[in-house]
């Protein structure tokens, strides 16, 4: 099956039910993308698919064909993702870090789609990514340190 | 996980020693004796090797050796901090690595190669700034050679040997270093000198996990390696009788189908195959006559012990006399559910067996047990087996299991499938796979005197002992007593503070495993402890906080945090209409946290506002890694006290993953304040202390918001 990896070409043998997720972890080797449910219930394998914010884990290969997946490796290339990696770092976000490539794919998406979120935006936009380690309001406020470096 | 501390002068040490498969742990323990009194320990001070705990190159790199695990608390910044200090080191020359499991790297006070009880700090703020004092002494005299002047004119700054206006790097003089004998002496430096210990410091693991380039132990792949997964009993204790794995072996991808203790485990190519396979597999568990656990049977069963005499953990006075002059007796029932850790990376262990040894790489907090266990299945030497310990994605003691279990189990696998293999537990073996926070009930009755202060405390605890079982049982379980059950209650200063007290423990036996959860015994005492003082508070009609001022008068430091939480809170001024206040103090792990919480209530669901933290932990190495911690604290503590349980049903575990395993949001997250109290007292730790005051101090908001005492945990739909 071929498919578009952070803007490669790329040939791997999966059956087309097998989950992006383990395609690109475990056959094509980019493990940043991480595993933590199974199920779209905790975000940490969230990647691009065109652009958008999708939950690997559920997402079946064959839904990814003919068009790009973008994973957290490839984030410094991407104007609002290095902002939001950047705002990531000033304001120390990370613990664990197992959480975090998931929350920087879904908050990129959320800065393409709303350049100037609130609270309330951002809420809305990250619930479906999990912390345990609760950096949820650093999370908040390095996506509004991300917006005004954007803006 | 604390008592350990006054344990290992009790023979910790010799005993854990034994139990580790022969495995002999001499080391001299100097902070011990400093922060634990530790008997015998007077011998002369013995310097740590600093290459064991860092290493110079040519390039002027210093990397630093971790003998802990970093799981997101911060000590991969912290450490080097306190080597830095003394090295006069270049900060950006600074790398970190994690220390292989042996001898040199075994915990200052425990003994054994362990990241628990929130002691990393602490027990290392001696070894780690030696280390880093004796290189730089060995630094100057290299320097001194080459130059051949005295040692005395020379200074050292940022990574240079300075002599007037010549300069050597580090990195220049290791070869002359390394030739040189170690200095016997070190005087380490004044606090005023320090420039990086007590100055908030950004993390140096931050780079490395957001762009993806952290590696976590799900992240470990090398030629060879197969994926496996493991059918684990649905029910507690029971074993696999039988398998059909014709099925399975069909799936493409699938390699073989091996047996081990656990269960029946499926090695594939990619997690995928081994998923598939392993829902293929039919299997057949001896479950007949077992016991079946069923959570309201639990409860039954717990409340009629509460009702009887146990084992008695702490007494004083008379009770039934002293409870004849009281005016009122404040009776309640307190319980706490099973909770599962549920890391945000799902277990795993990857396994290489050769010819004479076995390399493991995983996610660990303790490693000499994991270490032993691999070599007691293997019958292999200890030191045989080596631990790469990567990166954990959050450990809360899940990952600190003296049973070793998922590093045992990943052993076995590799063996029977005699080729390499990395187990991967899915979400769903996470959350039903055990070693839960053991559930608790707690049954109080205090009498209080005319000014509303208790005469008389009679404390009932009933729940599983996490310690009877381990090879920690000898040393941790006194007098029938496991401290971890009755810790924050047993010594606590209310308790220990009213003249006629009795505390008992009833200590039940179970198949469903146990195991310490980010503040142990705490996470459960806490809460009652604290819901309790609100309750007295409010039987006697007194102020919450004005009520523990009184009773915690003689306590200065429970006192410091309590004022300083209260004052940032602007305890007593109004809030928004419908906006309630609780407060909470509680020590655990040598600091003490207060807590206050704002809360509302609406339509039955509990909106956490805000929360104040102040914290005196002492000396807070890294003042921005304790605010770290303070506000994943919460976090960690309200999801559990929102919505977190693990319920059993006819035997199997009635949860399976986080839509009904619930977990804090970012929705749900409140606006945390962290204040660390100005203090020179003992060091303590912070990366357990934040959680037992949060849900006391939320409950309590919710009482003065509504009138209803939280008396269970999670509040879930309570309040509907």
């Amino acid at each position: 099956m071929k498919l578009n990896i952070n803007g490669k070409e790329t040939e791997l043998k999966v059956s087309d039910d097998m989950p992006i997720l383990w395609a690109i972890r475990d056959v094509a080797g980019l493990t940043g993308t991480k595993f933590g449910c199974g199920m779209a219930m905790c975000g940490a394998c969230t990647v691009h698919l065109d652009g958008q914010a999708i939950r690997s884990c559920v997402t079946p290969v064959s839904a990814a064909v003919g068009k790009k997946i973008t994973t957290i490796e490839a984030m410094q290339e991407d104007k609002v993702g290095k902002a939001v990696q950047t705002a990531w770092q000033k304001i120390d976000v990370v613990q664990c870090g197992y959480c975090q490539s998931g929350q920087i794919m879904s908050a990129t998406s959320l800065l393409r789609q709303n350049p100037k979120p609130n609270d309330a935006d951002i809420d809305a936009a990250m619930s479906g990514n999990i912390c345990r380690c609760g950096t949820y309001q650093r999370i908040r406020a390095a996506i509004h340190e991300a917006a005004e470096k954007l803006a | 996980m604390n008592d350990m501390i006054n344990l290992s002068r009790r023979g910790f040490i010799k005993n854990t020693a034994l139990v580790a498969g022969g495995l002999v742990v001499a080391f001299s323990i100097p902070q011990a004796k400093r922060f634990m009194g530790v008997a015998n320990a007077a011998e002369a001070l013995t310097l740590p090797a600093p290459n064991a705990f860092l290493r110079i190159g040519k390039d002027d790199s210093i990397t630093v050796m971790l003998a802990h695990s970093e799981m997101g608390q911060g000590i991969w910044t912290t450490l080097p901090m306190l080597i830095a200090d003394e090295l006069d080191a270049d900060w950006s020359k600074i790398k970190v690595e994690h220390a292989p499991a042996a001898p040199s790297y075994v915990h200052t006070a425990y003994g054994i190669q362990i990241t628990g009880g929130s002691s990393t700090t602490w027990s290392e703020f001696e070894r780690y700034r030696q280390a880093g004092a004796l290189t730089r002494a060995l630094l100057l005299q290299a320097a001194a050679k080459q130059w051949k002047v005295p040692v005395e004119g020379l200074r050292t700054e940022n990574g240079y040997v300075i002599n007037g206006t010549q300069k050597l790097s580090y990195g220049q003089l290791v070869e002359t270093a390394s030739q040189l004998e170690t200095p016997k002496n070190v005087t380490l430096k004044k606090p005023e000198q320090w420039k990086y210990i007590g100055k908030p410091t950004k993390r140096l693991d931050s780079a490395d996990k957001i762009n993806g380039t952290a590696k976590f132990g799900q992240d470990v792949q090398f030629d060879g390696l197969k994926i496996a997964m493991v059918a684990r009993a649905p029910v507690f204790g029971t074993k696999l009788k039988s398998y059909d794995d014709s099925a399975t072996r069909k799936i493409p991808g699938v390699i073989k189908v091996v047996q081990v203790p656990t269960g029946a485990a499926v090695i594939a190519e990619n997690y995928w195959a081994a998923k598939q396979g392993r829902e293929a597999l039919k299997l057949v568990w001896d479950e007949a006559a077992h016991e079946r656990p069923d959570t309201a049977q639990l409860l039954k069963q717990y409340q009629a012990l509460a009702q009887k005499p146990g084992t008695q953990a702490a007494k004083a006075g008379d009770i039934a006399s002293a409870s004849k002059k009281a005016t009122q007796t404040v009776s309640a029932e307190y319980v706490l559910p099973f909770l599962s850790h549920a890391p945000m990376e799902p277990l795993n262990c990857a396994v290489k067996i050769s010819g004479d040894g076995c390399e493991i790489w995983t996610g660990t907090q303790m490693q000499t047990t994991d270490q032993a266990s691999a070599a007691k299945i293997l019958g292999l030497k200890p030191e045989q087996v080596k631990i790469h310990t990567q990166f954990l994605g959050g450990g809360f003691g899940r990952r600190a299991n003296p049973r070793a279990d998922f590093v045992s189990e990943a052993v076995e696998v590799a063996k029977a499938a005699n080729m390499p293999v990395k187990t991967v537990w899915s979400r769903e073996d996470d959350i039903k796979g055990g070693f839960y926070r053991p559930m608790f009930l707690h049954r109080a009755s205090i009498a209080l005197d005319k000014q509303g202060k208790p005469l008389a405390w009679q404390h009932t605890l009933v729940g599983q002992s996490i310690i009877k079982g381990t090879p920690f049982e000898g040393v941790m379980i006194k007098d029938g007593i496991d401290a971890t059950s009755v810790e924050g209650i047993a010594d606590s200063p209310y308790v220990k503070g009213t003249a006629n007290h009795q505390v008992h423990l009833h200590s039940v036996q179970s198949d469903i495993p146990v195991l310490w959860w980010r503040s142990v015994g705490h996470s459960h005492s806490g809460f009652v402890m604290e819901s309790l003082i609100d309750e007295l508070a409010h039987a006697a009609k007194q102020d919450p906080l004005a009520y523990r001022r009184q009773l915690l008068k003689d306590h200065p430091r429970h006192l410091a945090a309590l004022n300083l939480a209260a004052d940032k809170a602007s305890w007593g001024k109004p809030l928004p209409a419908g906006v309630f206040r609780g407060i909470a103090v509680h020590e655990s792990f040598g600091s003490y946290v207060a807590q206050v919480a704002e809360v509302s209530v609406k339509e039955g669901e509990v909106k956490v506002h805000r929360v104040v933290v102040a914290i005196d932990c002492g000396l807070a190495v890294n003042p921005d890694g304790v605010q770290a911690q303070m506000e994943s604290s919460v976090a960690y503590a309200l999801g559990a006290a929102l919505t977190s349980e693990i319920s059993f049903k006819d035997g199997n575990v009635a949860q399976s993953n986080f839509h009904d395993y619930q977990v804090l949001r970012m929705k749900d997250m409140p606006r945390v304040e962290v204040h660390i109290v100005k203090s020179n007292e003992k060091m303590g730790g912070v990366g357990e202390p934040g959680v037992p005051p949060l849900a006391p101090a939320v409950a309590n908001a919710v009482f003065a918001a509504t009138g209803k005492r939280i008396r269970r945990l999670p509040i879930g739909d309570q309040l509907a």
